[in-house]
């Protein structure tokens, strides 16, 4: 017998549920509790960068929108940067820029949005760059593990042609699915950007 | 940015890149028995990516976001005097796979009252709310990873699955660790309940093993005498390399 491993397993996932936000978002449960819900200001006020907001719907196999979904959004600052110690230019982030954000639809329509600025490409691998992208990861009652995905811009067409991640996705007609599109309304830059659980038009997820 | 107070580890052990994930032991995204998610689990396979800066990096949690009583479900919705139920602490660890303390990270729980109902608009279950209990809290782990809070025990609950569907008394959890890849949701179940094995939520998950992971047992010897019992749930979180080779996560 070799010597044993000794590496602990990861505990496994369950579902969010349907009263997520009892939890993570108790003032959409019906009740206030805490001095501050967490995660809403993603950018903060001092954040550089073109301010825009992002909306969509989350759809299940038969095309409904789900409404108790919740999504937690991770992205750099308009430089590229993550505040987080595991960038080595964390410090050049902007005060009060904390990069995360959770957002949940809303219950009678399925609508989510929110508000931030655009982030900078990221230094991908092997000086590789990364096309300017929001993380997403996605949970709700009837997801057992969390779904991860990114978000990228369509008005950033010649970085997502080299970007790195778009291009391993095999079928190029679901590199679309990740690409959200840019209207503008009341002056603002507002970005669509809508998700398939499954079926036509599948959002592509990430084992990461 | 805003700091946490806690010691972090510095850039260069903090960037190494995550274990892989493991999904033979984590439920499927396609568990039938739970009907919910036939509608709403991806039919095409995962895209897998190695570790980015996207990856290794993650959101940040300090004291200042916190309120004085956030692990204290006991006290911290208490109008006109406390909860009705089992008084109990929970406690524990966040580690990683490697075994070492994750510190400083936030943890969130949430569940429902003593007689199975939750305090959220959708809730319809006919046992009543209780005025004193909210049933939410949070709280981050300290140098060694330790955590605890003080709740009553949540009672079980019917739900809309199979016709006579009662989920086993559950604490759910919310996990972050410093890399947003560990991101991680589940439930903690309670020792020797006689629900756990006829629920299809918890079936969903494929390893024995991994399934026993999710039970706290009794710990009498973290009871407080004549006041409250315990329970320990230990919480593992995805380990890291801390070796860097060739391959260089950022372009420099």
């Amino acid at each position: 017998m070799p010597q044993p491993l000794n590496y602990l397993k990861e505990t496994a996932s369950q579902t969010a549920g349907p009263y997520v936000h009892i939890g993570l978002a108790p003032g959409a449960a019906g009740f206030k509790i805490f001095e501050q819900e967490l995660g809403t200001d993603i950018a903060g006020p001092n954040a550089e960068g073109e301010r825009i907001r992002v909306e969509g719907t989350v759809f299940d196999g038969a095309g409904a929108p789900v409404k108790d979904v919740l999504i937690e959004v991770w992205q750099a600052n308009a430089a590229g940067i993550y505040p987080s110690p595991a960038d080595l230019r964390a410090d050049q982030v902007e005060e009060g820029f904390r990069g995360w954000g959770r957002i949940i639809s809303d219950f009678d329509t399925g609508l989510f949005s929110f508000d931030t600025v655009k982030p900078g490409g990221i230094a991908g691998r092997n000086s590789r760059r990364m096309a300017p992208h929001l993380n997403l990861w996605i949970v709700a009652r009837g997801i057992n593990i969390g779904l991860n995905t990114r978000m990228y811009f369509d008005d950033e067409a010649e970085a997502n042609a080299k970007d790195p991640v778009l291009n391993l996705i095999e079928q190029a007609n679901r590199r679309g699915t990740l690409i959200a599109t840019r209207e503008m309304r009341d002056g603002k830059p507002v970005y669509r950007f809508d998700i398939r659980l499954q079926g036509e038009g599948e959002t592509v997820f990430l084992d990461i | 940015m805003k700091q946490g107070e806690i010691h972090r580890p510095n850039a260069r052990e903090a960037s190494g890149e995550f274990f892989q994930r493991d999904r033979r032991i984590h439920p499927p995204a396609y568990t039938p028995n739970y009907k919910t998610s036939v509608g709403r689990s991806p039919r095409y396979a995962l895209l897998s990516l190695q570790n980015s800066l996207s990856e290794v990096t993650g959101p940040t949690f300090g004291h200042s976001d916190l309120g004085p009583l956030d692990n204290d479900l006991i006290l911290n919705y208490a109008q006109d005097g406390e909860p009705v139920g089992e008084r109990i602490i929970v406690h524990g660890r966040v580690l990683d796979e490697t075994g070492r303390g994750v510190p400083g990270t936030l943890v969130e729980f949430w569940q429902a009252n003593a007689g199975g109902r939750y305090r959220h608009k959708k809730d319809m279950y006919l046992a009543p709310i209780d005025p004193n209990f909210g049933g939410c809290g949070r709280t981050l782990t300290d140098e060694n990873g330790y955590y605890y809070f003080r709740t009553v025990k949540p009672g079980a609950y019917p739900w809309r699955n199979w016709v006579n569907n009662w989920r086993p008394a559950h604490i759910h959890f919310s996990v972050f660790g410093p890399g947003f890849v560990q991101r991680l949701i589940t439930q903690m179940y309670f020792e020797g309940d006689p629900l756990i094995p006829h629920c299809p939520i918890l079936a969903s998950i494929p390893d024995a093993e991994a399934l026993e992971g999710l039970i706290a047992p009794l710990d009498l010897n973290a009871a407080v005498p004549l006041d409250s019992l315990a329970y320990k749930f230990d919480i593992v979180l995805r380990g890291r390399r801390s070796t860097l080779f060739e391959n260089r996560l950022e372009g420099n």
